[in-house]
């Protein structure tokens, strides 16, 4: 966008010319408020691979593995479950501990008990 | 694990640091201010604004004249160390804790931010350091050592961005950091990552960042390092501030620990002052409730280390005069190279003067509360308000990036149409952004968002119960791992240097051990162009490798130029092979005042025998020369070609406690004659008990002199404060307050 400087006549129509310093501390304020919340909706609301491996990086699962194991859920659509959701079924379902689980799923392992668990309660 | 102390008189070896890693832990989490110290006293001062003092430290050059004092001022002080090499960098860090910095910030290996997940090991980066687990554990441990060392928590902090932001981030709680970048903008703006995977992936790594107490510092300085005209994005930049610390605040970070790193936009030529102190004092009313990293501008910084610092203490006063929580130090050779040890510590040395010179300044001058600048304050805050409520119109902040809202180098709201635009479906990472199903779970502590614990009948205040704690709760549950490619570790970079590291050998350093780096300053009598090949050949001739001209500057464009170039030497030193003389000995100026005060002196003294030298003497005594008489000795001078009989006849006369003989001539031992004469004398007038002999000359030596059975001599080199040294012992040893042959405790001397 390519705008002379019509700040004189903004400032005026946009109501801020006669606000106060306070009023207009308040105004500034309450517009960031609105372009922060969509963000922190979508940050509650989706995941990302740094976000999953983060996730599994607090269970006590090796940064060497992490990767694997969110392309391993990327590829079968299982990221919206979580990724340290699957580790921590696979752990339970099969009695491994969380660390063997999540070394076993790196080793592409498992993976087709993660599709008929998730898919399964899916339905 | 034993517990490694410093000793100052002992390198730090990184070679221990790196022992027994796999077991260190943190000893603390969260961010550490410094401590008032209200109304401290230093030496013969009281100040306003400084804080507690350091155990030990490097005060500024002129500290000797004032009790060697070295007070410490309010706002943090940052030093960014990154080299490459950080083991090289751990030296560093301890020389620059020393001279008063308590916040080490650590620059990532270029290309980091677009790495999938943590890099491991120890591998050697450019443009700054791979941020490693291994890396990290050993800098805070070497930190820990240090900051008992200075006696002052030092604050590790390195850079929580790129498509591994929540990584690094878990990585970084674990492991004690205690200060991070974190700024979604930055990612987007600069990095091309998604927009909306850069928001996601912040809400993670901020959580992480709260829990741990980190503080967080932003990138919206970034946009007057990038923008055309950098004075012009002011609004912006107030916007983009914002943005970020709402952000932050509504995941969770306190308001305390989360700092806006901003930058005074501007430098002369510019008028700077009158353009940047509105910024900053309406940066700082809109942003109150959060705190100021003041960082120097650095778009302008050329390759004169001269120019950058005087911009960067110019910033440092806008600082004092608004306000500045952490300030931080960009190194004057920033222009010219990846920064040497010797500039971080001018950097450091510079913000500890400015802030010490300005000690009180805020209860003398305050900023005017009308005219130009409160109307630019309102101003820039208006303009930064229609920015914000244009993002909100034009449907939020993708929308506005995608529409190249940012960056651009118009005065808001005026628009070149230069901005950065970046794609909502686009950029690094785009297409990995999955919604969360109903029964999404992430059974860890500090997690964002969403979280269906209670399926498996967990505690949404406690998700990680599922598990027993997470990492957080139990650091036996982190993988720690030492090196992926033995090709590139840290043992076969110290390997490689092992003769310096063992005190074999010694070569000088500017970055890494055994760089062998030097560098020359000449002042070329000729054109630029001229001078600098004439500088490169004088650097081959002298036997450098690789010689590059760093920097030129004009004095005249054909009278001559200021030439600076660095090169690395081909020779290494033996240490066995150097002399070392011993050091000199001096007492404080506080002990001599106070002796010569109690105790009177008065020394008769002149030039002996047929010689009529006076200069020599003349130095020793008078007080404009740092002469004797500075500390409150009477002097009763003589003059030249004196004879030794009416020397001691004097001392009768005038009851003096001390003749000082200065004998130049030496033909013949004339010298030595005259005071063997000058001591037989005083021994006929009954005086000798009474009196201190001493004799100086440029030709003397002291074993000699004392063989005269005088007292001490005096040779070449010596000035005023060896002679009140000497007298002040000696009248001690006299008066029976030392014992024969004691000495007192000098400057820069240990105690034994």
């Amino acid at each position: 966008m390519i705008r002379e400087d019509d700040f004189a006549k903004r400032r005026v129509e946009k109501g801020i010319a006669d606000l106060t310093d306070e009023q207009l501390y308040d105004k500034f304020w309450e517009m960031c408020e609105k372009v922060v919340d969509p963000l922190l909706e979508l940050g509650k609301k989706n995941t990302t691979p740094s976000v999953e491996r983060a996730v599994l990086l607090r269970m006590g699962v090796s940064s060497l593995d992490t990767q694997k194991i969110v392309e391993g859920a990327m590829d079968r659509g299982l990221m919206g479950h979580g990724t340290g959701h699957i580790v921590y079924r696979i752990a339970k379902d099969k009695g491994l501990s969380l660390r063997e689980a999540s070394a076993a799923l790196a080793k592409g392992e498992y993976w087709d008990d993660a599709v008929a668990i998730f898919n399964k309660e899916e339905k | 694990m034993a517990d490694i102390v410093l000793n100052k008189n002992e390198k730090l070896d990184v070679r221990e640091i790196l022992k027994d890693l796999e077991n260190y832990e943190p000893r603390r989490r969260g961010w550490h201010w410094r401590e008032p110290a209200p109304n401290l006293e230093m030496g013969p001062f009281t100040f306003h604004d400084m804080t507690k003092p350091l155990k030990q430290g490097i005060g500024l050059p002129p500290a000797k004249f004032f009790d060697n004092i070295d007070p410490q001022p309010q706002p943090v002080i940052t030093t960014e160390i990154a080299s490459g090499r950080f083991e090289d960098d751990i030296r560093r860090m301890r020389m620059a804790a020393w001279h008063g910095a308590d916040h080490i910030m650590v620059i990532r290996h270029m290309g980091q931010s677009h790495i999938d997940g943590l890099m491991e090991g120890t591998p050697q980066g450019i443009g700054g350091v791979p941020i490693t687990r291994k890396q990290v554990r050993a800098q805070r441990k070497a930190l820990d050592l240090i900051e008992d060392e200075v006696g002052r928590e030092l604050n590790y902090h390195s850079y929580v961005s790129g498509v591994a932001g929540p990584d690094v981030a878990v990585m970084f709680a674990e492991e004690g950091i205690n200060g991070a970048h974190q700024d979604p903008q930055y990612n987007v703006l600069y990095r091309d990552i998604n927009c909306v995977r850069s928001f996601v992936d912040a809400c993670e790594s901020k959580k992480v960042l709260a829990w741990a107490g980190i503080l967080q510092i932003d990138g919206a300085h970034n946009a007057n390092a990038t923008a055309r005209e950098a004075w012009k994005v002011m609004p912006e930049l107030i916007v983009q501030h914002a943005i970020n610390s709402l952000f932050s605040e509504k995941v969770g970070i306190l308001p305390e620990n989360i700092s806006l790193s901003t930058v005074p936009p501007d430098a002369a030529p510019a008028p700077a002052m009158y353009l940047d102190l509105p910024y900053a004092v309406a940066l700082r009313d809109i942003c109150n409730r959060y705190k100021m990293r003041a960082q120097q501008n650095t778009k302008y910084v050329c390759s004169s280390v001269r120019e950058a610092t005087v911009t960067h203490i110019m910033n440092m006063v806008i600082s004092k005069l608004t306000s500045a929580d952490i300030q931080s130090t960009i190194t004057p050779d920033e222009g010219r190279n990846v920064p040497w040890h010797i500039y971080n510590m001018e950097a450091i040395d510079n913000a500890k003067q400015a802030y010490v010179y300005l000690d009180g300044f805020n209860e003398l001058v305050e900023l005017k509360k009308e005219g130009p600048l409160v109307e630019m304050v309102r101003d820039l805050k208006e303009r930064a308000t229609l920015f914000m409520m244009e993002i909100v119109e034009a449907g939020g902040y993708f929308n506005a990036v995608e529409q190249g809202f940012f960056v651009d180098s118009a005065k808001y709201p005026a628009r070149n149409g230069d901005g950065i635009a970046r794609k909502i479906k686009g950029g690094v990472g785009y297409g990995y952004i999955f919604p969360r199903e109903e029964d999404y779970l992430a059974p860890v502590t500090a997690h964002y968002g969403y979280n269906n614990v209670e399926q498996y009948g967990g505690n949404p205040e406690d998700p990680a119960a599922l598990i027993g704690g997470c990492t957080f709760e139990d650091r036996s549950k982190i993988v720690y791992i030492d090196e992926l490619d033995e090709s590139d570790t840290v043992n076969l970079r110290l390997e490689n240097v092992k003769k310096y590291l063992d005190g074999e050998a010694i070569i000088p350093e500017m970055e890494w051990c055994g760089d062998g780096v030097v560098m020359l300053t000449m002042m070329v009598p000729a054109n630029v162009r001229t001078a600098e090949a004439t500088g490169l050949q004088i650097a081959a001739k002298m036997g450098l490798n690789n010689p590059e001209v760093i920097s030129k500057e004009i004095m005249h464009p054909s009278e001559g130029t200021r030439i600076e170039v660095k090169g690395k030497l081909t020779f290494d030193i033996d240490p066995d092979s150097l002399v070392l003389p011993p050091p000199p000995h001096h007492l404080p100026d506080a002990v001599l005042f106070e002796e010569f005060k109690d105790h009177h002196m008065r020394v008769v003294c002149g030039t002996v025998g047929d010689d009529e030298h006076s200069v020599g003497l003349r130095e020793i005594i008078n007080i404009k020369h740092g002469g004797i008489e500075k500390w409150g000795i009477e002097v009763q001078y003589l003059g030249t070609s004196v004879p030794v009989e009416k020397l001691v006849d004097a001392a009768v006369e005038l009851d003096a406690d001390a003749i000082l003989a200065s004998t130049i001539i030496s033909h013949d031992n004339i010298h030595y004659k005259n005071m063997k004469r000058i001591n037989e004398l005083a021994i006929e007038k009954g005086i000798r008990e009474k009196v201190i002999i001493a004799a100086g000359g440029t030709q003397v030596s002291p074993e000699d002199a004392r063989a005269t059975g005088i007292d001490e001599g005096f040779g070449r080199d010596s000035h005023g404060i060896d002679v009140a040294t000497f007298l002040c012992e000696e009248a001690m040893r006299r008066r029976g307050d030392l014992p024969e042959g004691g000495h007192l405790k000098g400057i820069d001397e240990d105690d034994d």
